[in-house]
């Protein structure tokens, strides 16, 4: 008898093992606290289905960071693991968790406003600065380095910024 | 979907629609790395076309789960007669006001599609259609500011502009070709319509181009170029489509 038919795996073992698996661009801010991971089912003999969703439609990293999923959950007690891509539960910003807020301002990056479901131009203007923390600052342009980044100047601490954009 | 074959038949029609238009100047756009006027725009355009291939791979998606072949198969086979985009969508990149004002008339009339398509009872593209509006509202973000700078920065500007919008407009119109199916569509609550999605167009286009100082053609002036739904392209698009598929058809069965 295999093992792992004996110890039941649960839901929160599997956030908490994904909980390494880190944004492969921004290596501060796990795939849990990112928001993306929109569905996870354990089922009776360790079978794991995990569901997960697109920051941005065209984001190349969402391959990778499915077989990231799936590798770090292979290295459970589980029997087998299934990983899906679907827009059932679409990704927007105010999924990130306060600790994945945390985690792009460790990486240098402005966090994205909580918005109501509809991003206004205005909350993209006087971003706070992650340097010195004024408002006093402009976009530059809403496309940066990534899709999911915008680029922007502090006019108090004279340092161009990037910020993770508020999506709807 | 319980669809019966005439409905299927529509339904494909109109995906390959939008995904077409989005492929085809998610390309175009591609055309501008490492060619714009700033480096911020060139990092726009190459986003956006990042964006719009993207979004079209997920509705070639769709094709493929109602029997079409794979994503890459669609993109990168077929020939410029299968192509369902519009006419203004497959023109070369031109100048730097051209592209910009085709990327403004354009994301506008994409973005209250999606908007409309939110409530579509066709429900995988719905999911989609919602996703997609938030990002297309970039786009669309990107387009309205330099139209409305340069449209009123100086004269040579405000010139250039009004040539690209009077240049574009009627291509622009041909994005609003009704298809032949329409009714069918409108009947399964799909899609209400390329005329209803025009009004809504002019109506958002309108104040914004008149805050740039730019001037709409008169109405009695108009002539929507069609063809582009039917299958029926310019010269340019063919060429476009051997460039574009020249890597994948050199070996399709490579793991990318």
């Amino acid at each position: 008898m295999r093992f792992s038919t004996l110890i039941k795996t649960t839901k929160e073992d599997i956030l908490e093992a994904l909980q390494d698996v880190k944004d492969p661009e921004i290596p501060t801010i796990s795939v849990v606290d990112l928001g993306i991971i929109t569905g996870v089912e354990v089922n009776e003999d360790n079978f794991v289905k995990v569901t997960m969703t697109p920051t941005f439609s065209g984001c190349p990293a969402l391959k990778i960071m499915e077989n990231m999923v799936k590798e770090r959950i292979e290295l459970l007690n589980i029997s087998g693991v299934e990983v899906t891509t679907n827009f059932d539960t679409p990704w927007n910003t105010n999924m990130i968790s306060p600790k994945g807020i945390e985690g792009l301002k460790k990486h240098g990056l402005a966090p994205p406003e909580k918005h109501n479901g509809l991003v206004q131009i205005e909350i993209l203007e006087k971003v706070k600065c992650p340097h010195c923390g004024s408002r006093n600052t402009t976009l530059k342009t809403p496309f940066g380095p990534t899709l999911c980044r915008s680029m922007h100047y502090c006019n108090e601490c004279l340092n161009a910024f990037e910020q993770f954009k508020p999506v709807e | 979907m319980n669809y019966n074959e005439t409905q299927i038949k529509a339904v494909k029609e109109f995906l390959y629609k939008i995904a077409d238009d989005q492929l085809i100047i998610g390309h175009r756009n591609s055309e501008w790395t490492g060619l714009g006027p700033l480096v911020e725009e060139d990092i726009a355009f190459s986003s956006i076309a990042q964006d719009k291939i993207g979004q079209a791979q997920h509705i070639y998606e769709i094709l493929h789960s109602l029997g079409e072949a794979d994503a890459d198969t669609i993109a990168f086979t077929r020939n410029a007669a299968a192509f369902k985009s519009c006419h203004l969508v497959e023109l070369p990149i031109g100048e730097y006001d051209f592209s910009l004002m085709r990327n403004f008339l354009f994301n506008h009339a994409e973005q209250i599609r999606f908007d409309m398509l939110a409530n579509s009872g066709l429900e995988p593209l719905a999911k989609l259609a919602k996703k997609y509006r938030g990002e297309v509202k970039y786009h669309t973000m990107h387009a309205n500011t330099w139209v409305r700078q340069l449209g009123k920065a100086n004269e040579e500007s405000h010139a250039r502009m009004q040539t690209a919008l009077n240049d574009t407009f009627n291509l622009a119109l041909g994005i609003f070709e009704e298809s032949e199916f329409a009714d069918i569509l409108k009947d399964l609550n799909i899609f209400p319509g390329e005329k209803v999605l025009q009004y809504k167009w002019i109506e958002a286009i309108t104040p914004l181009l008149e805050q740039s100082m730019l001037v709409l053609p008169e109405s009695s002036a108009w002539q929507p170029v069609y063809g582009g739904r039917k299958g029926f392209h310019t010269e340019y698009l063919e060429p476009m489509l051997e460039e574009m598929g020249e890597v994948f058809r050199l070996d399709p069965k490579a793991e990318w």
